[in-house]
């Protein structure tokens, strides 16, 4: 407290218009901002505004039975997707036996939502033991039918041959590999010469981590059925590997470079479950586009490393592995040396959105049951409208209550207070209002009721300054060094309990999911918004209002009458025969 | 106002003045009582959790003329429990009620029927499972023990420990008692409670934070004087800052009180009675702890302290001797005034001595001197 007089003459005379400057022009930017966007009301969540619902229903799948726990797992994983991109609140339960409702507020992006909830996500790494062109890029579906379905059969049968004999011997296959590419090589110059190279045959020992094949006769059903595999067609793709158990050999899918390809697949060395954490990045070093980075745990990066070292020692296509997503291969890198420290990388052709959803989906694990949607239906706020609007009008009629009581007691320092409510209510309200569709901000009734508690916590703020300036009144001071005075105070007093709060938020904010995280939201902002206006709004109001005659020379009426304050009076107090009283229980 | 202000200018003074600490074994009773009372309440009526957490029956109509406001009537009605009613974009309704079983589900489902002037057929029952799932709840929780470490320390570092326990113990007192008054009440627990919980939980602290500020602000050079106590200076530090309190207290709980008691009450918004019935009473019960249970514990904890048990010592001897010369003499001036020892019985204190060379801060002390 040794600053208030160097601080006073500093502070009191150039800040105080400069501050108030400042928080006006932010005001007016982001309300302007506002208008700009076109986003005039915050977004409101489900409970007050509906959405949009959707029923799912779980399929019957291999492996894995539509019971309670496989139904309630499948919840908590599209709970997590669904709210893992933001704040976006939807809620997910299940309906009956095998159906699931997902809500959706209003204003999000309900495909996406659709998108991700329903997709399984199952993910593994899986080594290739083969690996075809078959027709051509999916934009230009119909030329390609011709070419591929003359052009495969033939290598591919050779080609499975080749897996074959890798697997149970270490015979390099000759004839194979140049039938397999000389096909290859066809189909390049026959219909996309732009085809990587990662498509061409070469000589392929074998590899050890390929071994494990089932027996001959699963194996030669295999063969045939990825003879038959033709990518280029739709409905051959969606059936590919379809049903595959993880420990087995498949067969599947992958689109590179607009060219379908079709792949012979080992049982899967690392699954998508062993991914701790993944993340969509922009590869800005290889112009590689949005690319998803993940880190495997500690099982899953031995794996990984065991699988990359071996595959590292073989060549194209054996050293490939295939990251097959739902049965379809994602990518299919090749691989130089092991890699060891558990971290991957998934690259594609993903868009900015695509590579987002897939890192949420593999930080939210894959579902146990595959789904079907069964219908998509709009739905109407969960709270009836009639008693919300009884439940405003009741909140305003506190609100009326609250500004009553700060006339009643503070006089004309409550036109500081109501002002610096007022300027916290449009700055709450109209960020509220730009992060609804930046961030994916619902506004919903627990928000609204933070927002209301928020209501005490500023007031607070100034409560504690008003009550600060007006001891040093008290004290036997005039009001201009008193509101100096008070404030250092009154600011430390301001920053450390708004701290608690704002830690509060904090740690919900980045723990939680769902509605408490969007509440953690509400309550950070308040608060951060509470330190801004009583440093920026209500300290320099009061700092231009103590010039002012009103407040200076204490008028009756201005909350600061030194006289009803019951200022100390200079000379001591004449002692008054109180004692007795006190005395007598001694 | 004036009135008011004068209040506030002789609690600065400390002419007025309640005996907070002195009077702590009889709030911290109260309090034992009420947290036990909501202890049991919440043992033997438990908690009536709403659909959010586990899960009950969902009713589907045929294409309706039913609003849904009427539906809800209905259904509650039905029921007995506060019902969740949609319209779909089809112009169906969806009806929820939470726990519900598949027998009872049938039941009112043929009560909706009659209502709704329906086939039973037509209305497709169902059995819902909760939107909230554990793993919301597991975060929450989650979130919360690492937001208490966090403020534990945080308290720890910019008070001191034994600040931060009473912070603490004041939280848990508030919590408890707003789940066992809600125990009791028997509102259903929907999401919007436990995020008023979290609320209370954030407000409950940041209350205490403020009057533990002033504390500290006013125990700085507590051993370099031998006048008062540790508990004395506590006890004037809340009532310094106890019509900071009021107000406060008093603007943060009226638009609460609004929605519970307008809202609710007159004009049958009852859907937000869950959430204001627990911020109301969370808010009050954070308000009360900070000055009732918080600061007395930290001068319970405190006075332990050798150095403030020395002070303690002190100023008891010095008190003793001021009293004996003012046997003799009107002894004036820096003699602490005429108190006792043990003034168990006067909470409020008239108008004392003011010495003029005293300043800001070194207001009268309360009345009761230990």
């Amino acid at each position: 407290m040794a600053a208030p007089k160097r601080g006073r003459s500093a502070s009191a005379q150039s800040k105080p218009g400069r501050a108030l400057a400042l928080i006006l022009i932010a005001i007016v930017a982001l309300t302007g901002g506002m208008f700009l966007s076109g986003h005039t009301t915050p977004r409101l969540g489900i409970d007050l505004a509906g959405g949009t619902s959707i029923t799912l229903e779980a399929k019957a799948d291999q492996g894995s039975a539509i019971n309670k726990a496989n139904m309630d797992t499948a919840v908590e994983i599209m709970n997590r997707r669904v709210n893992g991109l933001g704040v976006s609140e939807a809620e997910v339960q299940t309906q009956g036996d095998r159906n699931i409702i997902v809500n959706i507020p209003k204003g999000t992006n309900s495909k996406e939502a659709r998108d991700q909830v329903g997709t399984t996500a199952k993910l593994y790494f899986r080594p290739v033991l083969a690996q075809d062109a078959t027709g051509v890029a999916a934009a230009t579906p119909s030329p390609s039918a011709s070419g591929s379905s003359k052009a495969s059969p033939s290598p591919s049968a050779s080609k499975s041959g080749t897996g074959e004999k890798a697997t149970s011997s270490s015979s390099p296959s000759a004839s194979a590999t140049s039938q397999g590419r000389a096909v290859t090589d066809a189909l390049k110059a026959d219909s996309t010469p732009s085809a990587s190279a990662s498509a061409s045959g070469s000589p392929s020992p074998s590899a050890s981590a390929t071994g494990g094949t089932g027996t001959s006769a699963s194996d030669a059903k295999l063969q045939a059925q990825y003879a038959a595999l033709d990518c280029s067609k739709q409905a051959q793709r969606n059936k590919a590997g379809e049903g595959a158990k993880p420990t087995e050999t498949t067969v599947g899918c992958g689109e590179f470079n607009g060219v379908w390809y079709k792949y012979l697949l080992g049982p899967a060395a690392v699954a998508g479950t062993e991914v701790k954490k993944a993340q969509a990045v922009f590869d800005t070093q290889t112009a590689a586009g949005w690319q998803v980075t993940m880190t495997f745990n500690s099982k899953g990066a031995s794996k990984f490393a065991d699988i990359t070292g071996k595959l590292a020692q073989n060549t194209q296509p054996l050293n490939e592995f295939g990251i097959v997503l739902d049965g379809q291969v994602v990518s299919s890198p090749t691989v130089s040396s092991s890699i060891t420290g558990g971290n991957a990388q998934i690259s594609g052709s993903f868009t900015q959105e695509e590579a987002q959803s897939l890192a949420n989906m593999l930080s939210y694990g894959a579902l146990p049951l595959s789904f079907q949607e069964q219908s998509v239906t709009t739905v109407t706020a969960a709270l009836g409208g009639e008693q919300l609007h009884a439940g405003l009008l009741a909140g305003a009629i506190g609100l009326a209550l609250v500004v009553i009581y700060l006339v009643a007691y503070y006089r004309g320092l409550s036109v500081v207070a109501m002002a610096s409510l007022l300027v916290s209510a449009i700055l709450t309200y109209v960020i509220m209002a730009l992060l609804g569709p930046a961030i994916g901000f619902a506004l919903n009734l627990p928000a609204v009721c933070g927002a209301i508690v928020a209501i005490g916590i500023t007031a607070d703020s100034f409560i504690v300054y008003f009550e600060r300036i007006r001891d040093e009144i008290r004290e036997g001071r005039s009001l201009r060094p008193a509101v100096e005075r008070a404030w250092p105070r009154a600011r430390r007093t301001i920053l450390v309990s708004d701290f608690v709060s704002f830690l509060a938020a904090a740690v919900l904010f980045i723990v939680t999911v769902g509605k408490v995280q969007g509440f953690a939201f509400t309550l950070g902002l308040t608060t951060v918004l509470d330190v801004v206006v009583v440093f920026f709004f209500t300290k320099p109001l009061m700092t231009l209002l103590a010039r002012r005659k009103f407040f200076a020379s204490g008028s009756k009426w201005s909350g600061l009458d030194p006289k009803s304050l019951g200022a100390k009076p200079p000379l001591r107090r004449t002692r008054r025969p109180a004692a007795p009283a006190h005395t007598k229980e001694a | 106002m004036s009135k008011l202000g004068n209040i506030g200018a002789r609690l600065h003074r400390g002419e007025i003045s309640y005996d907070f600490i002195g009077h702590r074994k009889l709030w911290y009773g109260i309090s034992i009582l009420i947290t036990i009372t909501a202890i049991l309440g919440l043992a033997v009526r438990g908690l009536n959790m709403g659909i959010d957490f586990q899960g009950g029956a969902v009713f589907t109509t045929e294409k309706t003329s039913v609003s849904v406001s009427q539906a809800e009537d209905y259904a509650k009605e039905a029921s007995g429990h506060d019902a969740v009613v949609q319209k779909l974009g089809n112009g169906t309704l969806r009806i929820q009620i939470a726990g519900m079983d598949t027998q009872q589900s049938d039941e009112i489902k043929n009560k909706l029927a009659s209502d709704f002037k329906v086939d039973p057929e037509k209305i497709a029952a169902d059995l819902v499972g909760p939107s909230w799932g554990d793993q919301i709840a597991n975060k929450a929780w989650q979130g919360l023990a690492i937001f208490m470490v966090l403020v534990v320390i945080y308290l720890a570092i910019a008070f001191e420990w034994r600040m931060a326990i009473a912070a603490l113990v004041a939280l848990i007192h508030d919590i408890t008692i707003t789940v066992g008054i809600y125990a009791l009440v028997g509102f259903e627990v929907t999401p919007g409670t436990v995020i008023g919980l979290l609320t209370i939980l954030g407000y409950s602290l940041y209350d205490t934070v403020v009057v533990f500020d002033s504390l500290k602000e006013q125990t700085k050079d507590i051993t370099k004087q031998n006048r008062w106590t540790y508990s004395d200076i506590a006890n004037r530090s809340i009532n310094g800052t106890l019509v900071r309190s009021i107000n406060t207290t008093v603007v943060a709980l009226l638009p609460v009180a609004g929605l519970l008691f307008i809202g609710g009450g007159f004009l049958g918004a009852g859907t937000l009675n869950d959430i204001s019935l627990s911020l109301f009473v969370g808010l009050a019960a954070g308000a009360y702890s900070s000055i009732f249970i918080a600061t007395p514990l930290v001068a319970d904890l405190k006075e332990q302290e050798p150095a403030m048990k020395a002070l303690k010592k002190r100023v008891l001897a010095k008190r003793a001797q001021a009293e004996a010369e003012e046997e003799f003499a009107d002894a004036r001036g820096d003699a602490v005034d005429d108190d006792e020892p043990e003034d168990t019985g006067h909470a409020v204190v008239g108008p004392r001595t003011q010495p003029a060379s005293r300043g800001r801060g070194r207001g009268r002390p309360s009345g009761k001197r230990r």
